[in-house]
């Protein structure tokens, strides 16, 4: 159980937030889960189930102006960062009302008005379009910070290598966020790292970096915060490596044949909500009622977005080509 | 008018965007300090700076990425990259993000990002800078490409692509950089989307672009001593492609010739050759014929090289034959 040593006690208001952030990214999941059993839901569905504290936690660090770009893996980040429920489940129905008009689904939220860039789905290829983001920022001279989340998997990838090297080259204000869920899809860290310890390999390129329990949303606050602020004063990249586990499989179609029963159920017994909850019970800032009302605030918020859903209208057929540019072409 | 080579021509547009547009800024291998692998950026970094002409490491994925981010971010980045065989490292970038992005967030978003690189054959370079891809990337919806065949092509088609709201691809045949052309500077953005007529005839159409059209050109004057009028079309951009302007000149000429230095098999003549299939099938008094590269990864000694790419005997002999095969 972690605990707040002797660290001041957090704000309980602040506290309920993110008790209450990482409640709504589960409940939302576990409906969704549900849903693509009864076919609502089709395509790839990756839940995040078990990273909660990473997504809410991080999102501390960041202001509304701030860039975001994550994986195929974002339900988490996106629902963090505000974007409606109600227009996520839709997209995920692959109605127009979703947050893409459908074009998306699962792996690809967009949602400009709240500079969230996606929804990326090849392993690594976020990490340019972050770099680049924070280039014109830096050129355009405006103080945001472009947070970008990968998963450990992305570490292999060459653009993982170059985004690192280019950024702090050229001291460019991206905040790299690598959540180590310890596989790459089926693979595990130390079947596809020579060296498994993520930071290390930072200072390959100059970058600082810091690792982080992902499972302790108040260590994922600090750490990001202190992360991002280095990034505002202009001192270039900074990666940090949040260590955390999914608890659900891959994707809905995983068997997950690859890894044992008991390395699963040792990580849910540092469930990030769980473990939460009970630090807050421990330093009275939690009580059964709290947890109700939020309870029922959540399950309220999770109907009403599959009830968007549900309501949401499909995108007509003559739209079909619809924005492949700004002005079709025939 | 003034006389400048197509490697002058390229850079009169960088330049003038550059002036223009604080947005706008280049990025790429070697396009400062060395001056451009080819040059074409040469006395850019001394008059805009290392901010707005950037040299980048060898990541070119990374840094055509950054290109796309940069471009989401509200600039107008152009990126070198210094062959088209250098730019498979950059294809996740391209086919997964440049041309995706705005259709799969429901057209939240615009990648106005322009993108050049050398193309072609022709300098004993060999089998891995010397190809000719961009009949590849005219596969793919979301991106433009266009292929400027000419000097003034080279300056109002690369400034018409700052324009473009929509990621637009400028390959530039690099056996052109020296060939000279009159170019007016004072002249706007082309037109992107829009063939031209370079030399009207009604006996047989040649359709070509880029690298080919010069020697469709040559072809057309060694035809037109025997009283043979070609016409060359020259289609400029493959996607979008001006379908009307292709079709029309069949419908005139009743036979078409495609040059195209891509490989034979599933080249950019193919899809014309099918497109008039379907659209001018009635007009056509001979089946279509096609020029293209030989099916080799191109050699390095010269007499090679020159074997396997189109050249004007071969051009000639292609009209010859459509013509014969008429009755």
């Amino acid at each position: 159980m972690p605990s707040a040593g002797s660290l001041p006690l957090p704000d309980r208001a602040h506290a309920l937030e993110l008790l209450h952030g990482m409640l709504r990214i589960r409940r939302f999941e576990e409906k969704s889960a549900e849903l693509y059993t009864l076919g609502k839901i089709r395509g790839f569905l990756h839940l995040y189930i078990g990273e909660e504290a990473v997504a809410v936690g991080s999102m501390q660090a960041l202001t509304a102006d701030d860039n975001i770009v994550a994986t195929y893996r974002e339900h988490g980040q996106a629902l963090a960062r505000g974007i409606p429920a109600g227009g996520l489940m839709a997209e995920m129905y692959g109605k127009v009302n979703g947050c893409c008009r459908g074009r998306g689904g699962s792996m690809h939220f967009f949602d400009v008005a709240r500079r969230f860039y996606g929804g990326h789905a090849i392993v690594g290829g976020g990490l340019p379009v972050a770099v680049g983001l924070a280039l014109a920022d830096r050129m355009q001279k405006r103080p945001r910070v472009t947070a970008c989340f990968f998963g450990d998997g992305a570490v292999a990838e060459g653009e993982f290598h170059e985004s690192l090297n280019l950024a702090a080259l050229w001291r460019l204000p991206v905040l790299f966020l690598c959540e180590n869920n310890l596989y790459a899809m089926g693979t595990a860290l130390d079947r596809h790292q020579a060296q498994p310890d993520l930071r290390v390999k930072a200072a390959g390129y100059a970058v600082p970096a810091e690792a982080v329990d992902g499972m302790d949303v108040l260590a994922v606050e600090s750490a990001t915060c202190r992360a991002a602020h280095a990034v505002r004063r202009d001192e270039g990249p900074f990666l940090l490596e949040l260590r955390t586990y999914r608890f659900r499989a891959h994707s809905m179609a995983d068997p997950e044949l690859y890894r044992a029963k008991e390395e699963v159920e040792r990580w849910k017994s540092r469930d990030p909500i769980d473990l939460f909850m009970s630090s807050l019970r421990g330093w009275g800032l939690l009580t059964d009622a709290d947890l109700a009302a939020m309870e029922a605030a959540v399950a309220r918020e999770v109907d009403e977005a599959v009830a968007i859903a549900e309501a949401g209208p499909w995108e007509p057929l003559e739209d079909l080509t619809r924005d492949v540019y700004t002005v079709n072409e025939p | 008018m003034t006389k400048m080579t197509y490697r002058e021509a390229v850079r009169s547009a960088l330049r003038e965007a550059l002036r223009n547009d604080p947005r706008v800024f280049l990025m790429g291998e070697d396009v400062g300090r060395y001056g451009g692998c080819f040059k074409v950026s040469h006395g850019l970094l001394e008059e805009f700076g290392p901010e707005r002409v950037r040299d980048t490491p060898l990541s070119e994925s990374t840094f055509l990425g950054a290109g796309i981010g940069a471009a989401l971010g509200g600039m107008r980045p152009i990126v070198e990259i210094m062959t088209v065989n250098f730019s498979l490292l950059a294809m996740d970038q391209i086919v997964n993000n440049a041309a995706t992005l705005r259709h799969m967030s429901g057209g939240q978003l615009s990648v106005p990002l322009v993108v050049r690189m050398a193309t072609g054959g022709g300098r004993q370079v060999a089998a891995q800078h010397s190809h000719s891809l961009e009949g590849w990337y005219a596969h793919i919806p979301g991106i433009k490409v266009v292929v400027p065949g000419t000097p003034a092509d080279a300056r109002g088609l690369l400034l018409a692509a700052l324009q473009d709201p929509d990621p637009v691809f400028v390959f530039e045949p690099s056996a052109l950089y020296g060939v000279d052309g009159e170019v007016d500077e004072a002249a706007g953005p082309g037109e992107i989307g829009r063939a031209l007529v370079l030399r009207p005839g009604d006996a047989a159409s040649l359709i070509t672009y880029g690298g080919c059209v010069g020697k469709a050109l040559q072809a057309a004057d060694q035809l037109g001593v025997e009283g043979i009028a070609v016409e060359v079309l020259d289609l400029r951009s493959l996607r979008p492609l001006d379908t009307a302007a292709v079709l029309a000149s069949v419908a005139r000429t009743h036979r078409a010739v495609i040059v195209d230095e891509g490989w034979r098999t599933c080249s950019f003549a193919a899809e014309v050759s099918a497109l008039i299939m379907e659209g001018a099938f009635y007009s056509l008094d001979a089946p279509v014929g096609r020029v293209c590269s030989a099916e080799v990864p191109m050699p390095y000694a010269r007499h090679m090289e020159d074997a396997a790419l189109p050249q004007v005997p071969a051009i000639v002999a292609a009209v010859r034959e459509t013509l014969g095969s008429h009755g």
